[in-house]
């Protein structure tokens, strides 16, 4: 199937040539800083994680939200979903390859990553992370081959695979709760060590995953002839809205235990992020820029007239997406090391050759999605829908 | 004999598969020579578990405290990064009151003590978070005497003990820190480091093994001796009741930093 | 042929690809290597006690083995001594033993480590003994 990959439009070619530039000045970047060590960076002794590992928190999060889509398709046999079960299982090969990246790009001695590997470390959550990161990018590649597969030669998918998919559904959330665990269990981080962190991680992820998912499904439909479906979409937006709340729920719960019990190191981090600490306040400005675009998209989600409008949906998923995206890609590990340990405050702030790796991160991530979409719309686009839109029915 | 494609692709996946387990099971040299033995050296200092009591009264300047401090950065080839403060490399260290035991500052504690510079260095936990959250056991606790080691060899430089520490006791090379190293004060005895991965105190290994005592130690004896006063740094054996720790524990009320945490630290103060 | 021009321009450039290392050495074979072993320390010994922590024979083939086992067992394990065959004993240390003899890293080390473009990382931390510079 990969061949649908290397037939496209003008538009097709232009924007994977842009994305290859974007990785091309990144590698480059990339390059000096092994070259140079991690001193590139605006990571310092005191906030010894930034911005690559935000991204790579965030992203997880992105990729376990596939099951959004995968588990109302398979459990509850929510069929309106079935066209947009391929762009999930997707959506998350591309972030997973995206964590992976990041973190790769974050060690300092990238060279000896197999380290992890040949010196298997039970106690290390890094080591399960690994497992379930690996995991979860293998099930999501043989499912999303398997089905497609199958849809293109117009058969039904074989029945071997569907163990596979039940399997992907339980372990989506295992990768985020194990991703929220090299937080939430180090003693001494206030900020992070919170026990609903996993379940934090989880809500903003199922409310941020499907809103890029939304973003997405739009602009397939808007340049392929392939339609995810409006109700598909609709219910997507739903679980935007759920889960949207659940997280804003989620962090005031953060606010009220730091500020009832009124517990100095508990408040601290919380302070320096929204309010600055000690004159520093670098992150405040970012950190409310993420609180007032999650008002405007609950604001926008909670009414069901506004979600109708596929536009403002869009506009609201938008806020949900970057509004998370700041949270958990930034302020979240940014935050748990202000003030650091000895209670002294060193701000950290992305350098040049560090935003331009992480963009190219990224653009590898919207590469290997542009080709995986590509493929899958172009199956997609051969195969002809019943007048509900859920079942296949033979070409004429 | 023909074989299609699909065969061609079976086999070579498979035997990849079979010679990457081969690689694998490479025999350890012990096996080679035979006759050979590893053992201690008879000399080496030797404790179940290291421990060190700092006597604040015992260091009246910034000197003495330089002194200690100068020794274990010169032993080690630590490197002076003063161009970054963010960059910074320490495995000892002097900080204050409020600062060294953060939650437990006072208004109106004494002044003198308020201003005190208290000498951090790595607390050797009985329970490192460090080396739990380890993912390659770069750093690791050594069973036979309780330090927690350093394993430059092995970092990846993922940094995730740094996020584990609650004392701030690990420094990461964010680069090179050769240029960083004074060639004529450098001990040629001891290994550098390489930029990416992450060192600390490791209470002198390589100083018991051939039966020294910590630079740091041996430095505050100094500084002591010319005022004709004990030690400051107070080293022995926790697990052994008849240890010097021991008997000025059970003298001395101290303090140790973050206990609530139950890292179990192995460095106490004496204010 | 299908595609018969794609295919002889896509041979030509593997054939470019795979000849480039020999056409860019200009055909020459690069000297072979010599490891000296004549250093002063080493020349200062008796003729009798001149001999490595194993055979020479079992070092010139394992030595990557020995060195890699060596540091284990003295950062990991804390055992610092190596009792060779022979009843020897040794302080298990590249830095403090190997190279107290071996005084002359461009000779012994360099040498055969340029030849088989073998870039072991030991110096990046390990200090070399300081070399006159001939």
């Amino acid at each position: 199937m990969l061949e649908k990959a290397i037939y496209g439009g003008r538009r097709y070619w232009v924007w994977i040539f842009c994305l290859l530039g974007i990785i091309g000045v990144g590698f480059l970047a990339y390059l000096y800083q092994f070259k140079t060590g991690l001193g590139v960076t605006g990571m310092s002794r005191d906030v010894s994680w930034g911005l690559y590992i935000g991204q790579f928190t965030f992203l997880v999060g992105v990729a376990a939200s596939g099951v959004m889509v995968v588990l109302p398709y398979y459990l509850h046999d929510y069929k309106k979903f079935g066209r947009l079960t391929i762009l999930g299982e997707f959506l998350a090969i591309s972030a997973v390859i995206m964590c992976m990246l990041f973190i790769f790009v974050d060690l300092g001695q990238p060279l000896r990553v197999l380290n992890v590997i040949l010196h298997p470390t039970p106690n290390s959550v890094m080591f399960y992370d690994m497992l379930v990161l690996s995991g979860y990018l293998f099930l999501n590649i043989l499912i999303g081959w398997t089905v497609l597969g199958a849809e293109r030669k117009e058969i039904a998918p074989p029945k071997w695979i569907k163990p596979f998919i039940i399997l992907s559904i339980a372990w989506a959330p295992s990768i985020h709760t194990v991703t929220a665990f090299l937080y939430a269990g180090i003693p001494g981080r206030h900020l992070w060590l919170t026990a609903i962190m996993a379940a934090r991680f989880l809500a903003s992820a199922f409310a941020g995953g499907p809103a890029l998912l939304i973003i997405l499904a739009l602009i397939v439909r808007k340049y392929t002839k392939f339609d995810p479906g409006k109700e598909a979409i609709q219910s997507l937006g739903k679980i935007v809205t759920y889960c949207m709340l659940i997280n804003v729920f989620f962090l005031g719960l953060e606010f009220f235990t730091a500020f009832y019990s009124q517990i100095p190191g508990h408040m601290h981090s919380l302070v320096y992020l929204y309010a600055g600490l000690h004159g520093h306040s670098q992150l405040v400005p970012v950190m409310w820029i993420s609180s007032i675009l999650a008002v405007i998209a609950i604001g926008m989600l909670i009414f069901p007239q506004i979600r109708k409008n596929e536009s403002l949906l869009a506009v609201a998923c938008l806020a949900t997406f970057f509004s998370l995206w700041i949270d958990k890609g930034f302020g979240l590990v940014v935050g748990g090391f202000v003030p650091n340990p000895l209670e002294r405050i060193t701000e950290y702030w992305p350098t040049l050759p560090e935003t331009l790796i992480t963009l190219a991160v990224w653009a590898i991530g919207f590469l290997v999605l542009t080709i995986l979409y590509k493929i899958a719309v172009s199956v997609k686009e051969e195969v002809v829908f019943d007048k509900y839109g859920e079942k296949q029915i033979k070409a004429e | 004999m023909s074989v299609n494609r699909r065969e061609f692709l079976k086999i070579v996946s498979m035997s990849t598969i079979l010679s990457l387990g081969g690689v694998v099971s490479i025999s350890s040299l012990k096996n080679h020579v035979e006759a050979s033995q590893i053992s201690r050296n008879a000399k080496a200092l030797t404790a179940k578990r290291w421990a060190m009591v700092i006597d604040m009264s015992k260091f009246t300047s910034e000197e003495d405290y330089r002194k200690c401090i100068d020794a274990c950065h010169r032993e080690h080839n630590v490197p002076h990064v003063t161009d970054n403060p963010k960059h910074e490399i320490k495995w000892m260290w002097t900080d204050t009151y409020e600062h060294a035991f953060p939650g437990n500052e006072d208004k109106y504690l004494s002044e003198k003590i308020k201003h005190m510079p208290f000498l951090l260095l790595c607390n050797h936990c009985e329970n490192p978070p460090c080396v739990r959250v380890c993912p390659t056991q770069a750093t690791f606790k050594r069973k036979s005497d309780g330090i927690v080691m350093m394993d430059m060899h092995r970092c990846i430089g993922c940094r995730f003990c740094m996020a584990g520490c609650p004392y701030g006791a690990r420094s990461f090379n964010y680069k090179d820190p050769r240029p960083y190293l004074d060639e004529s004060r450098e001990n040629p005895e001891f290994p550098t480091r390489m930029k990416g991965v992450v060192e600390k105190c490791t209470l002198c290994y390589e100083r018991l093994a051939h039966g020294l005592l910590p630079a740091c130690v041996e430095a505050a004896k100094e500084v002591a001796a010319k005022k004709g006063i004990t030690p400051g740094l107070i080293f022995g054996d926790l697990e052994d009741p008849n240890s010097e720790v021991r008997r000025v524990l059970n003298e001395r009320f101290t303090v140790r930093r973050k206990p609530e945490l139950g890292t179990g630290p192995s460095v106490y103060y004496i204010i | 042929m299908y595609n018969g021009g794609k295919i002889i321009i896509g041979l030509l450039i593997f054939i470019g690809l795979v000849s480039f290392p020999f056409l860019y050495s200009g055909g020459k074979a690069t000297a072979k290597p010599d490891p000296k072993i004549d250093t002063p320390e080493i020349l200062s010994m008796p003729e009798k006690e001149r001999k490595c922590v194993e055979s020479k024979a079992f070092m010139k083939k394992e030595h990557m083995q020995l060195l890699n086992d060596w540091r284990d067992w003295v950062v990991r394990d804390g055992n610092t001594v190596y009792t060779n065959a022979e009843g020897k004993t040794f302080n298990m240390s590249l830095q403090n033993t190997c190279m107290k003899c071996h005084s002359n890293k461009a000779k012994f080390c360099d040498e055969c480590h340029n030849y088989t473009a073998v870039k072991p990382y030991c110096w990046d931390c390990h200090l070399a003994p300081k070399e006159k510079k001939s």
